[in-house]
C-alpha cells in the first residue's frame, strides 16, 4: 500500500470548483513540487493534507485511513511568512515543539531534561546554520534565517510529512539556492516525505524526485470558476527534458493569462 | 520646499511643543492678574501665589479639624479605587478575551453578551451600584470595571484573533493542544497588547472614577474637587486637576517602560 494515495478527489466552495479528478499516490521519502498558477488550487491540496480543509468527494487517504481532521505533530510545516513566533528567541522557537510534547500541561521544560532537549536543539541550529543566531529574537533575522528557523523548528519534530508553502518566494535568488541546499541536506537526512508549493517552475524541475503540475485542462471564459484543475503533469524527476519543460511552461502561464484577464 | 516636507528639529520640536503651555500660562497669568487687581479677594482666576498657598495648606499641613493631610490622603484613597478597579477589570478581560479570542465556541456564547454589556453606559447603571453595593468603596471600583471591562474584553479578544492564522497552524503541527496553544503561543503574545489596552483605559477609568467619587465619597480627589466648588475654590480645584493630569501621565509613562522592559520583542517590531 502507497503511503498517500488521492482517489478521485474534488474539492468544491459552493459553485466554484477548485480541483476536479485529482488521482496518485505518493510513497514514503518522496520529493514532490507542486507548481501550477495561483488560483489552480496547489495550496488548497496542501491545506487538505494539512487537515485545515477537507475533500468535497473522494478519498485522502494517509496509509489506507482517512487524513485526521486537524493539523498534528506528525504533518510540520513551513509558511512563507509567520512560521516563527515572535515571542520566543531562535533557541526557544526550535524548543517548542519538544516542550509541548514533553509536557502537556505546562509546555515548558526546566532543569536537566530541558538541559537534554537543548542539546538536540543545538545540533539542529548548527545543521541549519543559526547557531550564531540562538539568542536572537526572529525580528532580529533576516528573510532567509526565519525560513531557516522554521524549517528547523519543524524538522526538530521528525515528522512523517513536511509541507512547505512557497517559502522560499519571498527571498532573494541567491539566498533561494542556500536554501534549496538545505533543504536537500535535511531531506537526505531524515527521509522524511516532503510537498512543497512552489510559484518557481525552475524551483519545481529543480528540487525533489517527483514534480506536480496543477493547471486547468478545461477554461470556460464566461465562468472561469466552472473548471476546476487537475494534475496535467506528473513526472519523476530526472527524466525530463527542455521540451517539457517549454510545454509545461507555456500551458502554465496561458492558465495564468486566463485566470487574471 | 512644500510645507508637508518641512520637519522640525530635536530643539525646535521640543521648543514647539512647550509652546502652547507657555502660551496657556501666559494668558492665564495675564487674565488673573487684570481680575486681582480689580478685586484683590476675586477666586474665579486665582494667581499663582495664591494656588500655592493652597498646596501648601492642603498637601503640607494638618487638617485643623481632622489631622490629616489632606491632599495625600485623597491621593491614596483615589490611587487605591483606580488600581483595584483597573487591576480587576484587567484581569477579567484578560480571560474572558482569550478564551473569546481561542475558542469558538465560548465566543459563540459569550461574544454577544460581551458586546451588549460594552453598550451600556456605565453611569447610567451607577445608581443600581449604589443601591446594590451601598455608597462604600465597593461601588466605585465595581463602576470603573463595568466601565473598562467589556471595551477591554473586546480589545484583548480582537487582539488575539488578529495573531496570523500561521501561528495557531503552526503549534498544532508541533503537538500543541488547546491548554498549550493558550499559555504558550496565546498568552505571552497578549500579555504587552493588555497593558496598551490598559493604558487606553485609564482616561475612562479616571472618570468613573471621580463621577462615583463626586457623588458618595468621602475621601479622593474628585470628592475634594466637588466639596471645595460650593466655595469656589479655584486655588484648590486648579491644582487638583493638574495634579490628577500629572498622576495620569506618570501611571501611563510607567506602563509604557513596563511593557518596553517586559516584552522586548513586541516593542523592536516583532509582532
Amino acid at each position: 500500500m502507497s503511503f498517500i494515495t488521492v482517489k478521485n478527489l474534488w474539492k468544491q466552495y459552493g459553485d466554484q470548483t477548485v480541483l476536479e479528478n485529482l488521482n496518485f499516490s505518493v510513497n514514503q521519502g518522496e520529493f514532490c513540487t507542486l507548481v501550477g498558477a495561483s488560483g489552480c488550487g496547489k495550496s488548497t491540496f496542501l491545506k487538505m493534507l494539512l487537515g485545515q480543509e477537507t475533500s468535497s468527494q473522494g478519498k485522502l487517504l494517509l496509509e489506507g485511513n482517512t487524513f485526521p481532521r486537524e493539523p498534528d505533530r506528525n504533518r510540520g510545516v513551513v509558511f512563507q511568512r509567520y512560521s516563527v513566533f515572535p515571542h520566543l528567541t531562535v533557541r526557544q522557537n526550535v524548543l517548542l515543539g519538544l516542550e509541548l510534547e514533553q509536557r502537556p500541561f505546562l509546555g515548558k521544560l526546566f532543569g536537566s531534561a530541558r538541559r537534554e532537549a537543548l542539546k538536540t536543539v543545538d545540533a539542529m541550529l548548527e545543521s541549519v546554520g543559526l547557531a550564531h543566531a540562538a539568542k536572537k529574537w526572529p525580528h532580529e533575522l533576516s528573510g532567509g534565517m526565519q525560513q531557516r528557523l522554521a524549517i528547523a523548528q519543524s524538522f526538530i519534530m521528525k515528522p512523517r510529512i513536511l509541507l512547505l508553502d512557497e517559502p522560499f518566494g519571498a527571498l532573494d535568488p541567491g539566498i533561494r539556492g542556500d536554501m534549496h541546499e538545505l533543504i536537500l541536506k535535511l531531506w537526505g537526512d531524515t527521509g522524511t516525505t516532503i510537498f512543497m508549493v512552489t510559484h518557481d517552475l525552475h524551483e519545481g524541475f529543480h528540487l525533489g524526485t517527483r514534480l506536480l503540475v496543477f493547471d486547468k485542462v478545461r477554461n470556460d471564459p464566461q465562468q472561469p470558476e466552472a473548471y476546476g484543475a487537475t494534475i496535467t503533469y506528473d513526472l519523476p524527476i530526472g527524466q525530463n527534458d527542455r521540451q517539457t519543460y517549454k510545454s509545461i511552461e507555456l500551458s502554465v502561464s496561458e492558465t495564468a493569462r486566463s485566470l487574471s484577464a | 520646499m512644500r510645507l508637508i516636507n518641512r520637519h522640525p528639529g530635536r530643539v525646535s520640536a521640543t521648543l514647539l511643543g512647550l509652546l502652547p503651555f507657555l502660551l496657556i500660562m501666559l494668558i492665564y497669568s495675564l487674565a488673573s492678574q487684570e481680575r486681582l487687581a480689580d478685586n484683590p479677594n476675586d477666586k474665579l482666576l486665582p494667581g499663582f501665589e495664591q494656588m500655592t498657598a493652597a498646596v501648601d495648606r492642603m498637601a503640607f499641613q494638618e487638617d485643623r479639624r481632622s489631622g490629616d493631610y489632606l491632599m495625600w490622603q485623597d491621593t491614596t484613597a483615589s490611587l487605591q479605587r483606580l488600581a483595584l478597579g483597573l487591576g480587576i477589570a484587567a484581569s477579567l478581560a484578560l480571560v474572558v478575551g482569550l478564551l473569546n479570542g481561542v475558542l469558538p465556541l465560548i465566543r459563540a456564547s459569550l461574544a454577544p453578551l460581551v458586546s451588549t454589556l460594552s453598550m451600556v453606559p456605565p453611569l447610567a447603571i451607577l445608581p443600581i451600584l449604589f443601591i446594590v453595593f451601598g455608597l462604600g468603596e465597593l461601588s466605585k471600583v465595581v463602576l470603573i470595571v463595568v466601565g473598562t471591562a467589556p471595551i477591554m474584553m473586546r480589545d484583548v479578544a480582537q487582539r488575539v484573533r488578529e495573531l496570523p492564522g500561521e501561528q495557531l497552524i503552526k503549534i498544532q503541527t508541533l503537538g500543541a493542544n488547546s491548554w498549550q496553544v493558550i499559555v504558550r503561543m496565546v498568552l505571552p503574545q497578549i500579555l504587552p497588547r493588555l497593558i496598551d489596552s490598559i493604558r487606553l483605559s485609564l482616561g475612562p477609568a479616571w472618570l468613573f472614577l471621580i463621577a462615583a467619587e463626586a457623588i458618595a465619597s468621602t475621601e479622593g480627589l474628585g470628592y475634594r474637587i466637588f466639596l471645595v466648588r460650593r466655595y469656589l475654590a479655584m486655588d484648590v480645584i486648579l491644582p487638583y486637576v493638574i495634579w490628577i493630569t500629572i498622576l495620569a501621565i506618570v501611571i501611563d509613562q510607567c506602563l509604557r517602560l513596563a511593557n518596553r522592559r517586559l516584552f522586548p520583542w513586541y516593542n523592536a517590531g516583532g509582532h
